[in-house]
């Protein structure tokens, strides 16, 4: 029995990590706390319900759609409102970016509620219900796709932080912006792209979503605290380490289930949020400033 | 080739540089001196695009460059050196001299440049897939200019390369700029070692207070009396 819990625990927290790498590299890189993820996260969600239900494609083929979608309108949030923001003096910066993101928050439900109405939407294709059995535990298609789905897009990152120009670029500008620049680097354009990057990483988590639960315009706020919790966990600027935050908080809670309530599943997410931040507040994975 | 003509620069509503003009030919090495807080830098991140003149005009190569974005004054040729290196120290020796060959022109280019870096400085080819970060002090200046240099530019501004180095090694720094400079590179240094500084450059411009108040070659500086009286006692 435990066996189960501890896998249906990484497999649920290979979606937190997922939800929490977008996040994560937009605030690594342009220092954007967007507390606005979790209401991209929604949208990417949509975008795959009406992919799947209009054009009838599979949910998993839906990711390329959200993927997509959510990367142009990372973009278009990001020249139309935060290229605004991330020009002012560090403080103002982080205090007005907060306040910015939060408002977007309320408006992007808003939108939502008024376009999609408050009904929960979900996909639910003909194989989603189907589950393996090795060694006497159930492994759910659905939730195994999760863990290949985040470990894809972290690989992806990964290797194109390490490898293409653009990533290189991504990087040089997080170590020091001014050498960068100097090198000829467009800082807006890191910043531009990475934060377009970190909106389609939302999206995708928005497709899994959509299949593990469901999706509705309120959904955002659970998904970017869960975010930020695994993001502290996993340490700020680490990209395996988001992965590793997102299964501990997924296994935290699965357990807190199992022993303890569901009813007490978040409460133990925020409280290992706390302890962290008591005892080892540069996160599980994280390095030391400087 | 760099003819900057009595610029005023500004940061916010505070004004750093009054009417600075100067000349750079081609094949010269100029050094720009003064104390601190005298605008070198600040002149030297106008020239690179970094911060835009308030008033006047900078020409390199008959070109008005002064509202000209970094990466294009890269592309034409202009590259810094910034103070104490900055280098990318998370990443390896490799890749920041990858990235300065960031603009496409450099990047054409990038495998000639490379050897030219590992010519100059063969220490960067031994620890090319070391990280920057665990390089010396010496090294670390090294990989700056090696850096600059990928983009292939005309003229090559450093700011303070004997910043923080021990003795012997500014005296191979600037036995290195020499060499840069005999291969036709043209050099804009800023310099608080003035001695080493004057002995290096053909010419040399005093700043003060965000204003220039001598130039000369290297013989007339000395005998100027402000820089005698707080810099060579």
């Amino acid at each position: 029995m435990l066996g189960q819990i501890l896998v249906f625990g990484i497999l649920v927290g290979a979606l937190y990590g997922l939800v929490a790498l977008g996040l994560s590299l937009v605030f690594g890189v342009t220092k954007i706390l967007n507390v606005a993820h979790g209401e991209l996260v929604m949208l990417g969600g949509y975008a795959s319900f009406w992919a799947f239900s209009l054009l009838g494609l599979d949910p998993y083929l839906t990711i390329i759609i959200s993927f997509v979608f959510l990367f142009l309108i990372g973009a278009f949030l990001y020249r139309l409102i935060f290229s605004r923001t991330v020009k002012l003096p560090e403080e103002t910066k982080i205090k007005n970016t907060l306040l910015v993101a939060f408002g977007l928050s309320i408006i992007l439900q808003n939108l939502a509620l008024r376009f999609w109405t408050a009904d929960e939407r979900g996909i639910t294709a003909s194989y989603l219900g189907t589950a393996f059995t090795v060694l006497g535990i159930r492994f759910p298609v659905v939730r195994l796709a999760n863990l290949v789905v985040a470990v894809f897009f972290l690989v992806a990152l990964q290797l194109f932080l390490r490898k293409t120009y653009t990533g290189k670029a991504i990087r040089a500008t997080v170590q020091n912006w001014e050498a960068a620049s100097l090198m000829g680097i467009n800082i807006h354009k890191v910043y531009l792209i990475s934060f377009a990057i970190g909106a389609a990483l939302a999206g995708v988590a928005g497709t899994l979503v959509a299949v593990n639960y469901s999706i509705q315009p309120s959904m955002g706020l659970t998904w970017t605290l869960k975010a930020l919790i695994v993001m502290v966990l996993g340490g700020l600027g680490s990209i395996p380490g988001t992965l590793v935050g997102g299964l501990i908080l997924g296994v935290t809670e699965s357990t807190t289930s199992y022993f303890i309530s569901s009813n007490y599943r978040e409460v133990a997410g925020l409280v290992l949020f706390l302890l962290v931040l008591i005892f080892r507040p540069q996160g599980l994975f994280g390095v030391k400033e400087g | 080739m760099l003819s900057i003509e009595k610029i005023d620069v500004y940061y916010r509503e505070l004004q750093a540089l009054w009417e600075i003009s100067l000349e750079v030919n081609e094949g010269e090495i100029i050094a720009l001196i003064g104390p601190n807080g005298a605008g070198k830098t600040t002149t030297l991140n106008t020239i690179s695009g970094l911060l835009k003149p308030a008033k006047g005009e900078i020409r390199f190569l008959d070109k008005t460059i002064g509202k000209e974005p970094v990466n294009k004054i890269v592309e034409l040729g202009i590259s810094q050196v910034p103070e104490s290196g900055k280098i990318f120290a998370g990443m390896s020796v490799y890749e920041n001299l990858e990235l300065g060959a960031f603009v496409p022109k450099a990047r054409k280019e990038k495998k000639q440049s490379l050897e030219r870096v590992y010519e100059i400085f063969p220490r960067l080819s031994e620890r090319q897939n070391q990280q920057a970060g665990t390089l010396s002090g010496g090294e670390r200046q090294m990989l700056a200019i090696g850096r600059a240099l990928m983009s292939k530019p005309s003229l090559l501004m450093l700011d303070e390369p004997s910043f923080g180095l021990a003795p012997i090694l500014v005296e191979q720094m600037f036995e290195m700029i020499k060499k840069i400079n005999q291969q036709g590179v043209t050099i804009l240094l800023v310099e608080q070692n003035i001695q080493a500084a004057l002995d290096l450059a053909h010419r040399a411009y005093l700043l003060e207070n965000g204003r220039i108040v001598g130039q000369g070659t290297a013989k007339d500086l000395i005998s100027f009396e402000s820089v005698r009286s707080s810099y060579l006692g």
